[in-house]
């Protein structure tokens, strides 16, 4: 067991797709434990550790906006590569015209969390000092360091981050808000399976549960 | 191969637009993208991209190691010489399940990265056919969504053409032949875009020096081949780059952005160019081990 960390981060859109409305993106209402760990992962991560979400901070008032965008709906087949790397005059490309689709995203506007957390380290590894791994990940996060710019659910929504020493802010939010039941994580172990566990706002606080708890179901 | 870049760059990007559409919002009929809380004016990222995708397409043709992969139709189906080695596997043909789907995908990948501009820069999605899903490359170039300085009033100009489509509508019209359009216009904005490059992306990507000074010179120059009815007359107006001397970064790029502030001279009348405009940078207040660079 390890000593838990502390990282504020705040955008100014946000967008944390409901797995059931992926066509037309609609975002939950709050950051998934999912998009918190990768946000962690992306100021600081090893092989060695694995980042647990223990809690969500939700400072400010949950506010949407709408947005239409032109998207692509094709993917870059792996054939036509293989093709092209292989005759080396086949084209490899995609006509935004011809692959065109408008997708609207509901998109969280304004928003400011504290992730709370810890790691645990994996099993069977000698780079073990969590000591060292918590000291890496908070001097990082002092000095605005990271391996690559976090991100809230989309890379176009970047994330500001910074390190909690103190106090954590008092949440805009009041009272006991049920938003149902919400994407904990991808269980990568396990054929890539989404959990789901029920998110409970207390005051602006949400209690994540372990990942391999009780409360949580695939 | 170039290598990679050794640094973490963020940078600001400010561009206006005279009497023109920057980016329609096809929610609202194609009106300018609004952000309705504010008034104002949104560019979506993607559309900054395809700007750039497009640049690169123009400026360095369409070959290796600048294939563009998500065209527009610009130009037309060019079948071209490609001088890369082939390394593919044999595919037999046999309708037999391959092995080694994740080699190959890993194969495709760097070959993808090496060759597209596009690919090693922002990234793309390959679905793989099998029931792998590995073939993600994301890019080291983020760049958010641009916003107005100040609120924008959009406005809608009722046009006339002297002709009519069919020959139903001459009739209709009993010989006047004429037709109503609209076209909507901001009268002035000066947007500011940010973004991002990520040196250990771009280590997994092979984004080199050479393809960071293409980037540049695209945000430079992409709307000097951008021109088109709806736009009017778009600039780029400015481009302030962070360079930090290590990968990792020295300074949180919040801190970084709100050294470079826009503002408008005069409050009192709208603004309507952009020497109406002051962008201070705040040199001194700069991190230790990051320096600026002004490139426009």
């Amino acid at each position: 067991m390890s000593y838990g960390i502390k990282l504020k981060v705040w955008g100014r859109y946000a967008c944390f797709s409901r797995p059931e409305m992926k066509v037309e993106r609609v975002s939950y209402d709050v950051i998934t434990p999912s998009a918190a760990r990768g946000i962690l992962e992306s100021v600081y991560w090893k092989p060695s550790i694995t980042w647990v979400i223990d809690r969500i901070h939700v400072l400010r008032p949950i506010r949407f906006d709408n947005i239409r965008r032109n998207e692509l709906s094709a993917k870059l087949p792996l054939t036509a590569i293989r093709k092209a790397i292989k005759d080396a005059y086949s084209p490899v490309e995609i006509f935004i015209e011809d692959a065109r689709q408008q997708r609207a995203a509901m998109v969280l506007r304004d928003v400011a969390y504290v992730i709370e957390a810890h790691f645990e380290i994996k099993q069977g590894n000698e780079d073990n000092s969590s000591a060292k791994h918590k000291d890496m990940f908070e001097r990082r996060a002092r000095k605005g360091q990271c391996f690559h710019q976090p991100y809230l659910g989309c890379r176009e929504f970047p994330a500001h981050f910074e390190l909690i020493e103190g106090d954590i802010p008092r949440s805009e939010l009041e009272d006991e808000k049920d938003l149902g039941w919400m994407l904990h994580d991808i269980d990568f172990a396990n054929n890539m399976e989404a959990k789901f566990f029920r998110a409970i706002m207390r005051d602006g606080i949400i209690e994540v549960p372990l990942f391999n708890g009780e409360e949580v179901r695939g | 191969m170039n290598t990679p870049i050794q640094n973490r760059y963020e940078f600001v990007y400010f561009f206006d637009i005279e009497n023109g559409n920057p980016n329609g919002d096809p929610d609202a009929g194609n009106m300018p993208r609004i952000d309705p809380e504010t008034s104002h004016g949104l560019v979506s990222d993607v559309c900054l991209k395809r700007k750039i995708r497009n640049f690169v397409e123009i400026s360095k043709g369409i070959q290796s190691p600048y294939e563009i992969y998500i065209r527009e139709k610009a130009i037309l189906n060019l079948t071209h010489e490609r001088a890369h080695q082939a390394v593919g596997t044999e595919d037999k043909g046999d309708g037999k399940k391959r092995k080694n789907l994740g080699a190959d995908v890993e194969k495709a990948r760097a070959w993808m990265c090496a060759n597209f501009f596009d690919v090693r820069t922002f990234g793309a999605v390959m679905s793989t056919g099998g029931k792998l899903n590995c073939g993600q490359v994301r890019g080291p170039v983020q760049i958010n969504f641009a916003r107005s300085i100040d609120s924008i009033v959009p406005l809608e100009v009722s046009i006339t053409r002297m002709a009519v489509a069919t020959e139903k509508e001459a009739e209709h019209q009993s010989g006047d032949n004429r037709t109503m359009g609209r076209k909507h216009i901001v009268p002035y904005a000066l947007y500011r875009a940010e973004g991002y490059i990520s040196a250990h992306l771009a280590a997994q990507t092979g984004f080199s020096e050479d393809d960071l000074n293409l980037l540049w010179e695209s945000l430079e120059n992409m709307f000097e081949h951008d021109h088109s009815a709806a736009r009017g007359k778009m600039c780029a107006r400015r481009l302030i780059v962070f360079k930090h001397d290590s990968m990792l970064g020295n300074a949180p790029a919040h801190k970084l952005f709100d050294l470079v502030k826009a503002e408008p001279k005069d409050d009192s009348k709208p603004a309507r160019a952009i020497s109406d405009y002051d962008i201070f940078v705040n040199q001194d207040g700069l991190p230790a081990g990051v320096t600026l660079e002004e490139k426009i």
